[in-house]
């Protein structure tokens, strides 16, 4: 510290920056308890790179990969969903705890609420089937479409898993094209196969 | 507000990027008007509660730091109702509060300098330096002239280099 002072160099100090951490948690839980927050939001490290988990007060409605672009995935939540994001780490220990849990292979299935209100349409109705099919086990985009009564919608079941808004809680990583190849994901062809992969072995 | 009366629109950014670019702002000021501490750090939360309630139905030309630093002046005004509905009689005046060991109260000598300044002086140059409201806009939050109020806000930022800067200091 200096006795050096313009008003200039107290005002900086007076700026200096501050750690608001605590701050933010208190925001976080308060705004959660008085139902202000559209969307909360959380990243978590995983064995495929970060994702981002997203929560309404009805379930989480948004997992995302960071080749998504998170700053991305959050605008379009505000411009959909309602601009009270907030990051609230908190509101996600549910998800985030599960989410561990099958990385680490010792959790088959998902038990969250959703909020399927990023779906919509055939769209919705692929996205709703999807965790019937079993954990290590995989389907091929006919079989879906012909699961959900219409064969001819291959393309469009495709496009459904590659718009899918909770992808591995939602698992569109376990449909493959009919010749077994591996199909696009939307996080990539390494974290597909990287699911099927921890799947099959546990 | 006088925007108030404006068709609304939502404002569609993440409101997260607005606690990351004007929390440390509300924070300099609330703890500049109220001294660092628990207080400041109510007047803080409650400011961007307010504005998350507010938030859908803000216009979308709000100067969202104005917007806040007007809150942030309500809300610890607030905040030290409460706080004299609480306190326990003593002879201590309440901005003179311990600062030490709390996050974000580094230089105790150049907040406990800013906490001893009039009042007026205080929150004029919380507003405008810290919060950047123009002397007339804080003139209509804490009354007087904006004259008055510019005045205030030199005085007392001279008192702090006077405090802070002894005799026998370089400048």
């Amino acid at each position: 510290m200096t006795n050096d002072s313009t008003p200039t160099d107290l005002l900086d100090r007076l700026a200096a920056p501050t750690d608001l951490t605590g701050l933010h948690r208190l925001l976080e839980l308060r705004a959660a308890q008085e139902g202000l927050l559209d969307v909360a939001y959380r990243t978590l490290d995983t064995p495929v790179g970060p994702l981002l988990l997203a929560a309404t007060p009805s379930g989480l409605v948004r997992v995302a990969y960071e080749r998504e672009g998170f700053d991305a995935v959050l605008a379009d939540l505000a411009t959909r969903i309602g601009s009270r994001v907030l990051l609230a780490p908190q509101q996600l220990d549910p998800a985030a705890h599960q989410l561990e849990e099958y990385f680490a292979g010792s959790r088959s299935r998902f038990e969250l609420p959703l909020d399927h209100s990023l779906s919509s349409g055939f769209r919705g109705r692929v996205h709703a089937y999807l965790p019937q099919i079993a954990y290590g086990r995989t389907e091929s985009y006919g079989e879906v479409a012909a699961h959900l009564g219409n064969p001819r919608a291959v393309r469009a079941v495709g496009t459904a898993c590659a718009t899918n808004p909770l992808p591995v809680v939602v698992p569109c990583h376990r449909v493959l094209r009919s010749d077994g190849s591996l199909g696009g994901y939307l996080g990539g062809t390494a974290a597909k196969t990287a699911l099927l992969e921890l799947e099959h072995a546990a | 507000m006088p925007r108030r009366d404006y068709p609304v629109m939502s404002m569609q950014q993440p409101f997260e990027h607005t606690v990351t670019e004007h929390g440390p702002t509300v924070a300099r000021v609330v703890r500049a008007v109220l001294g660092p501490g628990p207080d400041a750090d109510d007047a803080w939360s409650e400011t961007f509660l307010a504005a998350l309630r507010a938030w859908p139905d803000l216009p979308e030309d709000t100067n969202v730091q104005a917007w806040l630093v007007r809150v942030a002046h309500r809300k610890a005004i607030d905040v030290t109702r409460g706080a004299a509905r609480r306190a326990v009689p003593t002879d201590t005046l309440p901005e003179r509060r311990a600062t030490t060991g709390l996050p974000g109260s580094g230089e105790p000598d150049l907040w406990a300098a800013v906490a001893a300044l009039p009042e007026r002086q205080r929150l004029s140059l919380a507003y405008h330096y810290l919060g950047g409201l123009r002397h007339t806009e804080t003139a209509e939050l804490i009354g007087g002239t904006p004259a008055a109020v510019r005045r205030a806000a030199a005085d007392g930022l001279r008192t702090l280099r006077q405090t802070l800067a002894p005799e026998g200091a370089s400048r």
